[in-house]
């Protein structure tokens, strides 16, 4: 019962930073916001006893992919700064 | 105003759409027939502790050489349509906190994601898993020196030795027993030890060198120069 409590409660959070992110002006601020719903779901998905997806969600979908969003919008800004 | 009530619409439209899916769900408490062969054959048939691995690796093998393609077709397109610029920019050194961690952790970091490609068939994880934290181990590296270069070469060596020898592995499946991917060409040795359950530790191994030259590829031509 518990559980399902903790579960509940992460993926309301999950959908208020998803609507967050949409909103955020600051892009910085989203893509961190976006990286954070990925690491509440990794720990959801160890809750519900899969710790292979929740390494794998935790791993690629909030450290890797995050770098990667960051790395992109750099190289955007410094192309928008050279025209 | 329509716009956003049109949305709010779609919306109602997917919750009534997704709505049996709550309302109807039961716990099974039996497996279905497939699952229960996949659990058992796991363990009499294949000497591997992780069900999960089993069947990534042996009887969802293909799936999981698309898998490696595809990551693979994705760094090749970001190494092609993202090219690297010789414009000298200033580069902001780390800080030393970053730089005295980084040189510590680095080796730390590598051994983790060895640990966790070489026990997939043992605990939870695998070779996608280890090969992403090999790859954040070079990222470490990459943030902590500015002007630190990877020796594409060797990258590139590993990355298409590993891919090879996959394909290879199956390939002796074909021949030697019934099936591609099979995991059985070799003896399977001791239940719940490092070296057993087959190929399936080496395929594993492959998969991990192989997602973290990838990975750290991609790194390295998103930063940029």
């Amino acid at each position: 019962m518990i559980s399902v409590t903790i579960i509940i409660v992460l993926g309301i959070i999950m959908i208020v930073a998803g609507i967050v992110a949409l909103h955020l002006k600051n892009l910085l601020a989203a893509i961190i916001t976006a990286g954070a719903i990925s690491l509440l779901a990794s720990v959801i998905y160890l809750i519900l006893g899969s710790p292979d997806v929740a390494m794998t969600e935790a791993s690629i979908g909030s450290g890797l992919t995050t770098i990667i969003f960051l790395y992109a919008l750099n190289r955007v800004r410094k192309e928008n700064k050279d025209d | 105003m329509i716009k956003k009530i049109l949305i709010i619409f779609a919306m109602l439209g997917l919750f009534i759409v997704f709505l049996p899916l709550i309302t109807n769900f039961e716990f099974s408490q039996n497996l279905s027939e497939l699952a229960s062969k996949y659990v058992r054959g796991s363990v009499d048939e294949l000497n591997s502790q992780n069900v999960v691995t089993s069947v990534i690796v042996t009887y969802r093998g293909l799936d999981t050489l698309g898998e490696v393609t595809v990551l693979f077709l994705a760094t090749a397109g970001i190494g092609f349509l993202l090219k690297k610029k010789n414009k000298k920019s200033k580069k902001r050194v780390a800080s030393e906190i970053l730089q005295t961690a980084s040189s510590f952790l680095v080796a730390l970091i590598v051994l983790l994601g060895v640990y966790i490609f070489t026990h997939g068939h043992l605990t939870p994880g695998g070779g996608f898993q280890g090969g992403v934290i090999i790859a954040t181990a070079f990222l470490l590296l990459l943030l902590s020196d500015v002007n630190m270069k990877f020796n594409h070469t060797i990258l590139q060596v590993v990355e298409s030795f590993s891919g090879a020898f996959y394909v290879v592995i199956g390939i002796i499946g074909l021949v030697l027993t019934v099936g591609f991917l099979n995991s059985k060409i070799i003896p399977l040795g001791e239940y719940g030890t490092l070296f057993s359950a087959g190929t399936i530790p080496i395929i594993y191994s492959l998969i991990g060198l192989k997602v973290g030259s990838e990975l750290t590829n991609i790194l390295d031509t998103m930063r940029g120069e």
